[in-house]
């Protein structure tokens, strides 16, 4: 069975999603195919080819693909999706927006977000904000499949797998790309940080995130937030950690004034060491944390940063 | 120029699911019901713009059972002006609905479809884009903030990292994120004049939509558990626990 996976990158570097993907497609077969597309990723192309156990990677470099628009890139797709038993995108705003066209096109089920594969038709995802966990069986002859890269290990690399070009392109005149506007930060993504600390609605403002993001510079760690801080609107949404915003499973994760509400919990219950600092102590936060600290994170967060800087 | 906004009717979002002990689905048995949030933001979406006068008429569809029509009257009370139910005794697949869809759009020419993202239940996250497929449509996902100027439309996306702002010419497919509005609430004279709001009601096999499921369920269990750990009393015994202990930190 062939697999086509597509990487996952920002033109300069392929990002560790597409890595996990390796690990998933290995489960499902050996001849594996990664697709890259977009423009002036030749460099993303020759490290998705260093990944162990690619067979071989196709290169879209146009300037179409520039910022990977959903309508050209399905079709781009869709193009070559035939011979594949199985494609893959990870489930990051890219994948869920461009898969479930392919999908409907082939005239299939997408299985999303997928955290475990049981056999070449069945996986294990999520339901209800992970509340439920559903194994599900698809008689579609493609399986066209998003996955949660964070429920699997990122592939080794040592490997040099050809690298063809393909040279279709497909622009689509009915939507064209305006502008984009994103956050610069030198800390790491949420979804590939070792470390995460996050705040909630106990912080207070946006303002006092500060607090956070000091100690998170001193520990190489990402910043995120409970769905009450973005809806607050003391930070903004991509820094969501949550079902209705980016599922992470770091080393460590460090909630700071979040409750613990269900739908943050399945945004990063999955992480190796969770710490909360609440003042409640009945708060639902405690019952998932590896270590609990009730007090008043505005006395706590200088201690710790004090604590790492000496 | 008409809206077509489609409407989920999920477990209420605050209530917390159990799966049966047979392991056979979720229990959804007494459950409160409600509108999925999502969409929620979508119907508020379609009335911000009629309120503008950009929309003339905001058309609520929902798919499934016949308690769906409670869904169809909420988004009437809250401005929609005519729904369309599609009944079926379960919920079909997002490729169905998808079908079902792209068959009104066909019908009602609508110059717009605001979608919510995701339905909370199953949370998939794919019914707008495969609209979008279908129907040769452009879209935008995830909208954050949505401007409409003559026939083009501007969509701020909530993507990985920051925001994207597209421009798309109508008519178009919107699937909405969070932040795009705060819904209001229904007032009770707009939910007794939502009753006798016009209510078509039709089939898949009507519309040509074949819903024999492709997917089949073969178990559904509660998540692992995650126990509870430790206290600690001080920052600096946590510090310790982290470093010594735990050893996720130098």
């Amino acid at each position: 069975m062939s697999i086509l996976i597509y990487a996952e990158h920002d033109n300069n570097h392929l990002k560790t999603e597409t890595h996990k993907l390796v690990t998933a497609a290995k489960q499902l077969g050996d001849d594996i195919h990664i697709l890259v597309v977009g423009s002036g990723c030749a460099a993303v192309a020759e490290q998705a080819a260093a990944i162990a156990g690619v067979a071989r990677v196709m290169l879209a470099d146009n300037d179409a693909y520039a910022h990977q628009l959903a309508e050209n890139t399905a079709d781009l797709v869709l193009s070559i999706a035939e011979g594949y038993s199985h494609i893959l995108a990870a489930a990051t705003t890219t994948g869920k927006n461009f898969m479930p066209r392919v999908a409907a096109l082939l005239d299939v089920v997408q299985l999303s977000d997928i955290i475990g594969i049981e056999s070449a038709d069945t996986f294990i995802r999520p339901i209800y904000a992970g509340n439920a966990i559903a194994t599900v069986q698809s008689s579609d002859t493609v399986k066209v499949i998003t996955v949660r890269a964070s429920a699997f290990d990122a592939a080794e690399e040592g490997n040099s797998a050809s690298v063809a070009t393909l040279d279709t392109v497909i622009e689509n005149t009915q939507v064209t790309f305006e502008s984009d506007e994103m956050t610069k930060s030198d800390r790491p993504e949420l979804t590939a940080a070792g470390i995460v600390i996050s705040g909630g609605r106990g912080m207070q403002d946006g303002e006092h995130f500060a607090m956070l993001e000091r100690i998170a510079d001193q520990l190489g760690a990402a910043v995120g937030a409970s769905r009450a801080a973005v809806d607050a609107g003391f930070v903004p949404n991509d820094m969501q950690v949550g079902q209705t915003g980016k599922i992470v499973a770091p080393q460590l994760y460090i909630a700071v004034g979040i409750s613990g509400a269900i739908q943050h919990l399945a945004g990063m219950k999955d992480s190796k060491v969770i710490v909360a600092i609440n003042k409640d102590p009945e708060a639902p936060i405690f019952q998932v944390a590896d270590y609990g600290l009730v007090a008043d994170l505005f006395e706590a967060l200088p201690e710790i940063e004090a604590a790492l800087a000496g | 120029m008409k809206i077509l906004v489609p409407v989920k009717r999920v477990i209420d979002y605050n209530v917390k699911v159990r799966v049966k002990s047979d392991q056979s689905d979720v229990d959804l048995t007494n459950a409160k019901m409600a509108m999925n949030p999502f969409c929620e933001i979508a119907v508020e979406e379609a009335v911000r713009l009629k309120e503008k006068g950009v929309a003339t008429e905001i058309i609520a569809v929902s798919i499934g059972p016949k308690a769906c029509q409670e869904q169809i009257r909420n988004a009437m009370a809250l401005g929609a002006d005519r729904g369309i139910h599609v009944e079926c005794d379960t919920f079909p697949e997002s490729l169905q609905v998808a079908k079902i869809l792209a068959s009104l759009v066909e019908q009602e020419s609508p110059g717009l479809v605001i979608i919510g993202k995701q339905a909370i239940d199953s949370d998939n996250n794919q019914t707008g884009q495969m609209l979008a497929a279908l129907t040769k449509l452009p879209q935008a996902t995830f909208a954050s903030a949505v401007e409409v100027d003559g026939d083009s439309l501007k969509v701020t996306r909530e993507i990985d990292g920051g925001l994207q702002t597209l421009k798309l010419s109508m008519p178009a497919v919107v699937s909405t994120d969070l932040r795009l509005n705060e819904p209001r609430y229904a007032k009770l004279p707009d939910i007794m004049k939502a009753k006798r709001k016009p209510l078509a009601v039709m089939t898949a096999d009507e519309l040509g939509v074949d819903i024999t499921p492709r997917v089949t369920t073969l178990k559904v269990t509660p998540p692992p558990a995650r126990s509870a750990g430790v206290k600690v009393e001080t920052v600096a015994e946590l510090m310790t626990k982290l470093r010594d202990e735990a050893k996720v930190i130098s």
